[in-house]
């Protein structure tokens, strides 16, 4: 007990416990106001799979689809495309699918799909999100002297082969993202990995 | 000189300080009486506040804040709500002049070291303005919803996702979704019509009491307060009313000319203020060919882009930002004003304005564009990267080591 007759420990106390109990309130208080920022019901919801006729899509020609309101870019290679795969490994920063999160198992390969000719990816640069441009053709391009055939960011400068792989000196570090996808005849189905046939 | 108080005031000032604040902060506020030009920009600052507010409360009256109906709902202000054209290009031309101001202001702390000792906190509130107004403006630039709106804030959000670990889910608790959706414009619209104009307000004040608290800097950084008359009124000191209300006026008047010569005849800014871009709705399947922020992030982004690795281009990004915040603390020169400061901080004070200037200017560029025909845009940027970096860790040393001039003991010119 000090000389006036305050208990300044049993104060410092009764201070401490009350700011304790005040914070961990404030803590639950808070849980509402940041869990509100998640995604909703109806958005978690909205995932269906998307299903596209690829019946029409010629060899070396690429298609846009649309999937969970994002970009898919369906591709369906050609047999020289498809040779050039394997010259790029030095050139590339994960030339063997290192990243097992950026495709599923079934594309953990070569040339990263189902089946060799026809890729699929998610239109998504992994730097920062826009949607890169494909340029097919082997030809200098200004973006790059040697250029191979691939997809190009407009917007940094990402710079992918012709299976999503990303070049080295690219902002982007890892592969494009293949979705998980089935194809049923001449139907491809974003977004279920399984044959539902 | 003493005026007999009316009874009226009296009983107000018996119940509410009215006499006492107004005496405190404009009638017997001593200011310097050396201003120049660069202390006009603090009003001015002020001045771009109010009217961003003002319009901005107008603008919320017929602007729809969500995915299927913004985009229209800003074609329809622009063309059936009377006037609607002039209060939009109030806005977003208010957003260019306030950062125009804000960048002079924040100049002119650098010219006459008004951020040292005892003035830090004036910086510290003054640098969390800057920050709750980037966010401001680049929140504000998403509500349009066009291509610009969307596929900016696309790549401004997932900078986070180069956070490791939880980076990710942080992206998508931002967003509200896996994607930029009407959630995100929701939220950002209360963000950017509630939340940080509250904070922004609230900082502004903590700003201006903390520089009524240890008075006004100079151009010649002396405090006048070491010489005072006999009543205690320092003698290089003139009362804020009406001296500096009468001056500000005029600079007042100046900017206005140019905002509405701006606003009328170049409401775009020739794409710099809003992007030709965002003209076209938001589609989240196509990118547009060359996307690049408004001007008054380009210096940021062209760090960003200098730098050809996700992680470190953010932290860089970060860095750039974050380094202003300590610069009280790296400036360790006994004297504040350029005018009497060594050779070197002589030298490279304009010259970091100019850095500063053509890493803004390179930010709104193509990276594989030349600069002046001359060199490569990316190349230029790395090296100016590298000088706004030198130029802030260097401080600490050059700012010692240099030879610094006498400083006089009373402010040098002034009216
Ligand atoms: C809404 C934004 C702002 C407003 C309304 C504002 C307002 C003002 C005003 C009215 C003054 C006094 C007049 C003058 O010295 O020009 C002032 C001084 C000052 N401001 Fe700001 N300011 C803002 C943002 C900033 C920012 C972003 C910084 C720097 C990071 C800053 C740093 C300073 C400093 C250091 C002073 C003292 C200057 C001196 O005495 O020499 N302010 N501000």
């Amino acid at each position: 007990m000090s000389q006036d007759g305050v208990n300044n420990s049993r104060r410092l106390l009764l201070l401490g416990s009350t700011a304790a109990v005040g914070a961990v309130g404030a803590g639950f208080v808070a849980v509402p106001f940041l869990a509100s920022w998640n995604p909703s019901e109806k958005a978690k919801a909205a995932g269906a799979p998307a299903k596209v006729d690829i019946s029409k899509l010629e060899p070396g020609a690429m298609l846009t689809a649309e999937w969970r309101g994002k970009p898919v870019f369906i591709v369906r290679r050609t047999q020289e495309v498809l040779g050039l795969l394997d010259g790029l490994t030095d050139e590339l920063k994960d030339p063997a699918n290192g990243n097992k999160a950026q495709q599923p198992d079934y594309a953990d390969n070569l040339h990263r799909s189902r089946e060799p000719e026809l890729l699929v990816l998610l239109g998504v640069c992994t730097h920062l999100g826009c949607a890169p441009k494909f340029y097919a053709e082997v030809k200098p391009e200004p973006f790059d002297a040697n250029w191979k055939g691939g997809f190009f960011c407009p917007c940094h400068g990402s710079r992918f082969d012709m299976s999503g792989r990303v070049f080295n000196g690219s902002p982007a570090g890892d592969n494009l993202l293949v979705p998980p996808y089935s194809i049923e005849g001449n139907v491809l189905v974003i977004g279920v990995d399984e044959e539902t046939a | 000189m003493s005026k007999q108080k009316s009874p009226i005031m009296g009983w107000i000032d018996d119940r509410l300080p009215v006499t006492v604040t107004y005496e405190k902060h404009m009638s017997k506020y001593y200011a310097p009486k050396n201003f120049n030009f660069w202390y006009f920009f603090g009003v001015l600052s002020m001045l771009m506040l109010v009217n961003q507010i003002l319009t901005g409360i107008w603008l919320t009256m017929n602007f729809t804040p969500s995915a299927d109906a913004a985009f229209a709902s800003v074609e329809y202000i622009m063309r059936d709500v009377e006037w609607g054209w002039l209060l939009r290009y109030m806005h977003s031309t208010g957003a260019t002049f306030f950062f125009i101001a804000i960048y002079l202001h924040m100049m002119r702390a650098m010219l006459y070291g008004s951020y040292q000792k005892p003035r830090e906190l004036i910086w510290l509130f003054g640098m969390g303005i800057y920050l709750a107004l980037m966010a401001e403006a680049f929140m504000g630039y998403v509500l349009p919803w066009g291509q610009m709106s969307y596929w900016g804030a696309q790549v401004i959000i997932s900078l986070f996702g180069a956070i490791p670990v939880i980076g990710e889910d942080l992206t998508t608790w931002i967003r509200g979704d896996f994607l930029i959706s009407g959630a995100t414009l929701n939220r950002f619209f209360a963000l950017h019509v509630i939340a940080v104009p509250l904070v922004i307000v609230a900082l502004v004040v903590l700003h201006l009491l903390a520089l009524h608290e240890v008075g006004s800097n100079n151009p010649d950084g002396i405090d006048i307060k070491k010489h005072k008359d006999e009543n205690g009124v320092p003698l290089d000191g003139v009362p804020f009313h009406p001296f500096y209300t009468v001056h500000d006026m005029v600079g007042i008047v100046v900017f206005l000319i140019v905002f509405c010569s701006v606003m009328f005849f170049f409401p775009m800014g020739g794409g710099f203020m809003l992007e030709y871009a965002n003209f076209e709705p938001a589609n989240g399947l196509k990118t547009p060919e060359h996307i690049a922020p408004v001007w008054y992030f380009g210096a940021f982004y062209t760090i960003l882009r200098a730098i050809p690795d996700k992680l470190l281009g953010v932290i860089a990004m970060g860095a750039a930002i974050a380094i202003l915040f300590v610069l009280p603390w790296l400036d360790k020169s006994p004297v504040r004003s350029i005018r009497y400061k060594g050779l070197i901080s002589k030298t490279l004070i304009p010259v970091f304005g100019v850095v500063f200037m053509i890493l803004t200017w390179l930010g709104t560029q193509p990276s594989d564009g030349y600069f002046l025909g001359m060199i490569n845009n990316t190349t230029l940027a790395r090296w100016l990267t590298a000088f706004y970096f030198g130029y802030f860790l260097l401080m600490p040393f050059y700012t010692r080591m240099e030879k610094t001039k006498p400083v006089p003991e009373r402010v040098t010119g002034g009216h």
